[in-house]
């Protein structure tokens, strides 16, 4: 057992997928760069020392071209890791990734397949509104596409492994508050999600969310940085005497359903806490699958609580209005009551 | 080269054949018996013929929503594709595809792309693992003229010639993307130039002329598969027919049309077997007989194929081993 953050967790999985398999291979732009960070946030820092740059490959700044080249790739037999060092340049390569990868094992009738995993950073961290954005909803949206967002470095790692065996397109999304990034990386307001990882190899199934604390009177769900935010909330409702069930989906695509059906219909109330915008958001999918299948176990209405419908502000002050704080969990709860 | 050695008469044979097939698919088309609209090949035959002449079944087609003539030369089965026209389960994509989208991997046809420009870097990432996996495969990407507009264009051919990848690039100049002509988007007279801004070998070839594209494309893939890189090869053609079954190719001349019809590279190339002593009026004719036999078969077996359930439409959105 060793005491990791998410970003060495990450690291030790690519080590141990490309050490047990000779097909995975990382790209993206500044990842092997010699005296570089090893990717934006120091996840393929010194692996380019063990497995040399032609398995982690250096691209130039074309998303929507490198991410291509890791379509055919995959298709080609390969195992590509893509590395975008902020999740907001996936608009970039939105074509590829919406109509090549998700659609392409489709439109064969199930011949192809693109076992693609691509690592996207997101979260409001004091950059302003193209550093930022949440992106979930966007590919949760999309058919063939799996959806991971792990919140301990011990899922992190466990879930990353899945997603590099899984033989479909897989989009990781990783918090930047999360990460534990050191030195120059390091992020101002990080939460240390520094845990416990076994030494020995374990896997995390794709689809199996998490309770990250059991309570009986109000289901919160949440995923990446508002797992801490719900877990923080319901740490002070529980001194006013709620006790609040905690969900981390960790997987958004396949969700986890029963597993949030089952807690509503013990708790029978339901706060959804997100980074992304309201509308059309991933929490409004969520509300509705519990609308329409638990409903009958709901004794309140269901809230969601997310950023609203602006970009990501920059100026601190309105970047903490932005980002879903505590209090806004809190105050939610409270109104079911 | 020698003439001897270009397999001309075999070209002949699948020119002909992507030709009278592409022209049985405009009459069921019109009869109302294939679905959707079929973006036709017809005059640019010698293109993918010339081309996928020099591929092993295991190389890579990358194509585009014009592939029908790619994947016959790719040697995708004719049931298959006229089956996936027909929208029939047993299609080369189980009715999943369609027109824009027939490909089958077993004979190195990726399932066609049908965005502009997204099949450039796919046919540099096959390359990157033909590479990877230390096998000479290469991987040829077909493309119009308005694709070299696209930024695909740009980040693909970059990536493919910084990276040394066995990867050819041909592009089909019809002169029109849809209905603009190359002259209002491109300041150029040769796509080709291109090339040098990327660092690899551009060249221009006469698209209507199979044994000139035979010869340039030889070189090219000759290249690529000896580790040498990647090439753009620039074939000048035309779209003999419509972008789609709905054009009605009013911004066009007929005059310009007659020209290029002088050019069709299929009486042309039965006229030069003539010359060459390759083939007579009676061998033209039964190979004639033998594509209408194929095609008869090809339609008899669609149309007697079931189609897809409607429940099937949930089938296939993840990979399953």
């Amino acid at each position: 057992m060793a005491l990791m953050t998410i970003a060495e967790a990450l690291r030790q999985a690519i080590r141990e997928e490309m050490r047990r398999d000779p097909r995975v291979f990382c790209i993206g732009e500044d990842i092997g760069i010699p005296g570089g960070w090893g990717g934006a946030f120091t996840v393929t820092l010194g692996l380019a020392d063990e497995f040399g740059h032609e398995r982690i490959l250096d691209t130039p700044i074309s998303e929507l071209g490198f991410t291509g080249i890791a379509v055919g790739a995959a298709i080609g037999g390969l195992r590509p890791i893509v590395d975008v060092q902020y999740g907001d340049f996936l608009f970039l390569a939105m074509d590829q990734l919406v109509n090549e990868a998700a659609k392409m094992t489709y439109m064969s009738g199930g011949t192809v397949k693109v076992p693609l995993v691509m690592r996207a950073p997101v979260g409001a961290t004091r950059r302003g509104a193209q550093h930022a954005q949440s992106l979930e909803a966007f590919f949760t949206h999309v058919p063939g596409l799996k959806v991971i967002a792990p919140s301990t470095a011990y899922d992190a790692k466990g879930l990353l492994k899945s997603a590099i065996r899984d033989d479909n397109p897989v989009i990781v999304f990783e918090h930047k508050l999360l990460y534990g990034s050191k030195g120059p990386r390091k992020e101002q307001g990080a939460i240390s999600a520094v845990g416990e990882v076994p030494d020995e190899e374990y896997l995390i199934p794709l689809g199996k969310g998490v309770i990250r604390r059991e309570g009986r009177d109000v289901t919160i769900v949440g995923k990446l940085l508002t797992v801490y935010r719900a877990l923080e909330a319901a740490e002070r409702l529980a001194k006013e005497g709620i006790e609040s069930e905690v969900i981390d989906p960790r997987t958004l695509v396949p969700l986890d359903k029963e597993l949030i059906l089952e807690s509503v219909r013990k708790t029978g109330r339901l706060v959804i806490v997100e980074e992304d915008n309201l509308t059309g958001g991933w929490a409004s999918d969520i509300a509705a699958i519990v609308a329409e299948e638990a409903f009958y176990w709901l004794d309140a209405p269901i809230k969601r609580v997310s950023a609203p419908d602006t970009p990501p502000p920059f100026a601190p002050v309105m970047e903490d209005y932005y980002v879903p704080s505590v209090e806004r969990v809190v105050e939610a709860v409270k109104s079911l009551f | 080269m020698s003439e001897a050695q270009i397999p001309l008469l075999d070209m002949y044979r699948t020119m002909l054949t992507i030709r009278r097939f592409e022209e049985r698919c405009n009459y069921l088309f019109m009869q109302g018996r294939i679905p959707s609209t079929l973006h036709l090949y017809i005059g640019q035959e010698a293109v993918a013929v010339g081309v996928c002449a020099h591929l092993r079944r295991d190389d890579y087609v990358v194509s585009t929503h014009r592939p029908h003539g790619h994947a016959i030369a790719k040697g995708v089965s004719l049931r298959s594709i006229m089956a996936e026209l027909h929208a029939k389960a047993t299609g080369c994509c189980k009715g999943k595809g369609g027109s824009m989208h027939v490909g089958d991997m077993s004979v190195g046809m990726l399932p066609a792309i049908a965005i502009v420009g997204a099949n450039i870097p796919i046919a540099a990432g096959l390359a990157l693992a033909a590479k990877r996996l230390g096998t000479d495969r290469v991987a040829v990407a077909f493309f119009g003229d308005g694709a070299a507009n696209e930024g695909a264009f740009h980040e693909g051919l970059n990536m493919a010639a910084i990276w040394n990848l066995p990867v050819v690039y041909v592009c089909e100049n019809n002169l029109y993307g849809a209905s603009t002509h190359y002259s209002k988007v491109f300041k150029i007279a040769n796509i080709a130039d291109r090339a040098q801004a990327y660092g690899m070998p551009g060249v221009v070839v006469d698209g209507m002329d199979v044994e000139a594209v035979y010869q340039v494309a030889g070189e090219a893939i000759t290249r690529a598969r000896r580790g040498e890189g990647p090439t753009l090869v620039e074939c000048k053609t035309y779209r003999l027919v419509g972008h789609s079954r709905s054009d009605p190719r009013t911004y066009r001349s007929k005059e310009e049309e007659a020209e290029w019809q002088a050019r069709d590279p299929i009486p042309n190339t039965a006229r030069r077997l003539q010359a060459l002593g390759l083939a007579n009026e009676e061998l033209l004719a039964s190979i004639e007989r033998e594509v209408e036999a194929a095609i008869d078969d090809a339609v008899a077996f669609a149309e007697n194929s079931p189609l897809p359930e409607p429940t099937d439409t949930l089938k296939h959105v993840f990979y399953e081993a």
